[in-house]
């Protein structure tokens, strides 16, 4: 079996993986990584999104092996101590879950999307999600939320 | 109100929420706490039921019917048994005898026919999808391995699709008892009378498509036992309903099994079910003794999580001259599926008092016939029946406004309940207790800007812009908060409609609410955490709110129906108040005054026209030292209540929506949607804002984007989110929602429920929106979901004034065909819509 070696939330893992091994169930089954959650198989929801080198993925897209000399981070490895990171409180102020089902994913997609644009108009950010589904907040509270957190990690709010 | 969210609003957005979570006076009931659930949910520390990893957990995989209807000839599991990894692998015969059926709590009529349900197939598939055997194995990789070398032989059998030709004689039968489960009827006043010289007569026929629930969480299965006693975690919205049916259903006494619902990812209806996934993994545990985990895939879900809605829909209106309502006559199928689950065949009936709407008549006559298919059992999906109800109605009303050239909001007016008649009973003898259906009305039609938008459509459709305008309105009520234990028993459900609620304040005054309500998603830990702290006087961070676990939570109804505030969140606060009568008595005796001279505020305990007072925190210690208690006092202080609602509650409101369809392409774009909600008083603005913004979200799916679709073999075509198209942020727009404010009477509280009444009230919106855009090209209707081709065939088949246009010419997906006057479709009975 191949053997890995993966970054996840700063810690550095060796892992002898079955070459089908999804990076999503090497996260969750594996290595305990439980807040990236599965929300289909095709790759429409995006609830397993994560970030791969910097770069926002859909976890259930990606191979374990592919992950291999890369760093993961996982809505888990965002906050610092009890410090949340600016999308995660902006999710929370503008009440942008319910079940929550969906937000590590939306949460990690967004911080990409803001990384791109980093002022983004409501258009840009319904466009920027159309691959994360959310069924609780028909997605209003969302957009105010990615607008609010983007302003926050632009420093012009805090 | 929401306002439109500019860039240059952003920071007013944020200064305005920062000053909603900003202390604002005494009361937390009324502010918008941000929610104490998210710190987990936000920050990936969460325990969903398929995160759960115990000591020893295997996996188990089904293996499930590629056939709608067969019979099982032969199941070989030899190989799968013998692969690397798997500890068992077992066919239905392998459980036929300690299996039993799966429960159906709703047996509506007295000759209902409630089949013979087994968890696992063991002799006939009666959907695809169905369980026929399983693996259980070491690992995920394993199981699914083992699962391709089990061997099934079938012996093809007809499928039942089409509900209309289920019915007719020499139609192949789903069971041997034949296709019809049940008729149920309801009639009030003399319907004969009203429609045989009634000035306008409008009959429609709707089509009520399949809907998928689609929660985000995917259901999983969590079972363990220590040789005595079960533990099942499963994502379910009901894990005391599951406890007492799972201890029914195999024969576990049910005070050696306990059932966690953990975290929840959703559930709108979905999770309201004893499944066969259930029954099973508690049984394979039994068996192998080794804790046992099953997970389901999106497109196993699809296929097998139950779905929602499909009922064919003829609805009559007999009217005056000047639009009055005399009587509404329905007739509903409604599609079973292969087999009668937990409420299946009490869906239809909760909107089977509905169909009024908000709209006074002296008759009233409803007939449903259940009618089962070789498809997924239907059942509860977020509003479960009173969506079906409200968009016959609605649409029907703008159908009448329409003949009579009337506007369809005067056509509203002219028969809703004035506000100064609440109480009223309506011709379903329903009181509803409070309304104002004006006043909501009045606030939609000016935030949504209604004779502008309508001056627009007129100068549109003049100049013939290929972009045509449409208005929908929307005006609903909804019966909510279930339900009055004896009216539930008056229509043969097997349970009541309570719920129950403990309070106790702990040593150091911090206090634990126990709930029977399950959330999944609706935040109830920050809204009863905001009733308690309101009732006892004690900061909102200091109440902690348990719930979802049997062993913690002994006594309960769950969370559906938009009951649990409502029934509830009367229970905490009831259980707070007897809370807080026993503090009292202790209060008095350590102030040595009467309890009558000793009255509560801020958290305090004080002998009237005195400074003398004791905190709730002080008393909470003394009661639990209890070195010096009254006579008749027990140490601690904590009590329990249980609610039973004398009526139901009525929430209702105005939804409008605009819409833009692309007259050459069918494209439909949501312009503005304005929805004004009256849910009573509220406990949570930011929570009741989110639950109409899901819920119209959810109702708007219906109307344009959702269906499942079956072909004519019985296979679902829509098993995966490619398929099924639940709606993305690009497919909606801001929702505007602003509330009124009449509070119900029916409860201390004054609060009505919220969790529907988005999705009641936003399809029939929606799609009135989507006709009223067509109405210049001769079109009446639009069947479900409104997709680009079907409002395209739409247009064209109405503009060539073809109003007899056929399904079966328009294919499978086809659309309702124009309808050129009123009962023109009478003679297609409900072939129509039968697919």
């Amino acid at each position: 079996m191949p053997r890995i070696t993966v970054t996840v939330d700063e810690i550095t893992y060796e892992e002898e993986v079955e070459p089908r091994l999804l990076l999503v169930h090497l996260l969750r089954d594996r290595l305990g990584r439980t807040g990236t959650p599965i929300g289909c198989d095709t790759g429409n929801c995006g609830a397993c999104t994560v970030m791969l080198d910097g770069v926002s993925v859909k976890s259930c897209s990606v191979l374990a092996v592919q992950a291999d000399g890369s760093e993961v981070v996982t809505v888990e490895g965002l906050s610092s101590g009890q410090e949340w990171h600016p999308m995660q409180r902006a999710f929370h102020a503008e009440h942008a879950l319910q079940c929550g089902y969906c937000t590590p994913g939306m949460i990690m997609a967004a911080i990409d999307l803001v990384r791109n644009d980093p002022d983004p108009s409501e258009e840009a950010v319904r466009r920027g999600l159309e691959g994360n589904l959310c069924r609780c907040t028909g997605y209003t509270n969302i957009v105010r939320a990615v607008r609010r957190g983007a302003q926050e990690m632009a420093g012009r709010h805090d | 109100m929401t306002e439109q969210l500019d860039a240059g609003l952003v920071a007013e957005r944020i200064a305005e929420s920062d000053q909603l979570s900003a202390p604002s006076g005494d009361r937390e009931i009324g502010r918008a706490r941000r929610r104490k659930e998210d710190a987990r949910l936000v920050t990936g520390r969460t325990t969903w039921t398929d995160n759960i990893q115990l000591p020893g957990m295997l996996y188990v995989t089904f293996l499930r019917s590629p056939m709608a209807h067969a019979r099982i000839t032969r199941v070989d599991t030899s190989a799968a048994r013998a692969r690397p990894g798997v500890v068992a692998a077992l066919s239905g015969r392998d459980l036929a005898d300690e299996q039993g059926s799966l429960p159906c709590a709703w047996p509506v009529t007295e000759d209902i026919v409630i089949p013979d349900h087994p968890p696992m197939a063991v002799e006939e598939v009666r959907y695809v999808g169905e369980a026929v055997a399983c693996v259980v194995a070491t690992d995920r990789y394993a199981a699914a391995d083992a699962l391709e070398e089990i061997e099934v032989d079938y012996e093809p059998l007809e499928a039942v699709v089409d509900m209309t030709e289920a019915l007719t004689e020499g139609s192949p039968k789903v069971h041997e008892t034949g296709n019809r489960a049940f008729t149920w009827r309801f009639a009030q006043g003399d319907v004969g009378a009203a429609f045989r010289d009634a000035p306008i007569v409008v009959e429609r026929d709707y089509v009520q498509q399949r809907l998928i629930p689609t929660a985000m969480e995917p259901r999983a299965v969590v079972a363990t036992t220590d040789g005595d006693s079960f533990t099942l975690y499963s994502a379910t919205q009901i894990p005391h309903v599951l406890r007492v049916m799972l201890a029914m259903t195999t024969g576990i006494p049910e005070h050696r099994l306990r059932v966690v619902a953990p975290d929840v990812g959703g559930g709108f209806g979905s999770k309201l079910q004893v499944t066969a996934e259930e029954v099973l993994a508690l049984l394979l545990t039994r068996r192998i003794g080794r804790p046992v985990k099953w997970t389901e895939s999106r497109s196993e879900g699809n296929l097998t999580v139950h779905h929602g809605r499909d009922q064919l829909q003829r609805i009559r209106l007999a009217a005056e001259r000047d639009g009055r309502l005399r009587a509404v006559q329905v007739e509903l199928l409604a599609d079973m599926g292969a087999y009668l689950m937990l409420v299946t065949p009490g869906v239809p009936l909760l909107g089977a008092f509905m169909y009024n709407g908000i709209y006074k008549m002296d008759a009233y006559d409803f007939t449903c016939t259940g009618v089962f298919t070789t498809k997924m059992p239907t059942d509860a999906y977020r509003g479960a029946g009173r969506p079906e109800a409200t968009f016959a109605i609605e649409r029907a009303m703008d159908e009448l406004a329409h003949e009579l050239g009337l506007d369809p909001v005067e056509v509203r007016r002219r028969n809703w309940i004035a506000h100064e008649e609440f109480p009223y009973t309506t011709v379903c003898g329903l009181t509803y207790d409070s309304g104002n259906y004006e006043a909501a009305t009045d606030r939609a039609l000016d935030l949504f800007g209604y004779d502008t938008l309508r001056e627009e459509q007129a100068r549109r459709r003049a100049e013939g812009d290929p972009i045509q305008l449409g208005i929908g309105v929307s005006t609903f009520t909804e019966m909510c908060g279930l339900a009055p234990s004896r009216v539930l028993g008056s229509l043969s459900y097997g349970a009541g409609g309570w719920e129950h609620a403990s309070v106790r304040v702990l040593p150091t005054g911090k206090v634990e609410v126990v709930t029977g309500t399950s959330p999944h998603g609706q935040g109830h830990e920050t809204a009863w955490s905001q009733i308690a702290s309101d009732a006892l006087g004690v900061p909102f961070e200091d109440v902690s709110v348990l719930h979802g676990d049997t062993a913690i939570s002994h006594k309960g109804m769950d969370t559906y129906g938009s009951r649990s505030l409502v029934v509830g969140g009367i229970a905490v606060l009831s259980a707070c108040e007897k809370v807080k009568d026993r503090a009292r008595e202790l209060a008095a005796h350590m102030l040595e005054a009467s309890a009558e001279d000793v009255e509560f505020a801020d958290g305090s305990f004080r002998v009237r026209g005195t400074s003398q007072g004791r905190t709730i925190q002080e008393v909470a210690l003394a009661a639990f030292a209890a070195h010096d208690l009254p006579d008749g006092v027990e140490p601690g202080l904590d009590a329990e209540t249980t609610f039973d609602p004398d009526n139901f509650s009525f929430p209702h409101g105005t939804h409008l929506c605009a819409v833009e369809v692309d007259t050459e392409t069918g494209g439909t774009t949501i312009r503005s949607y304005v929805a004004v909600d009256d849910v009573g008083a509220v406990v949570n603005p930011l929570i009741v804002e989110g639950q109409v913004h899901g819920g119209i979200a959810q109702g708007i799916g219906q109307a344009l984007f959702e269906e499942a679709i079956y072909d004519a073999e019985g296979n679902l075509l829509t098993t995966t989110m490619a398929d099924y198209l639940v709606p993305t942020a690009l497919d909606l727009p801001e929702f505007v929602t602003d509330r009124t404010e009449t509070p119900a009477t029916s409860n201390p509280l004054g609060v009505k429920g919220v969790g529907e009444a988005g999705t009641i009230a936003s399809t029939p919106a929606v799609v009135n929106a989507v006709v009223d855009a067509l109405r210049p090209y001769g079109v009446r209707d639009v069947r479900m979901p409104c997709t680009p081709e079907r409002v395209w065939r739409a247009i064209n088949s109405g503009t060539s004034g073809a109003s007899g246009v056929s399904e079966a010419s328009e294919g499978s997906h086809g659309s309702g065909a124009p309808q050129s006057s009123q009962g023109s479709r009478a003679s297609e009975g409900f072939e129509g819509g039968g697919r």
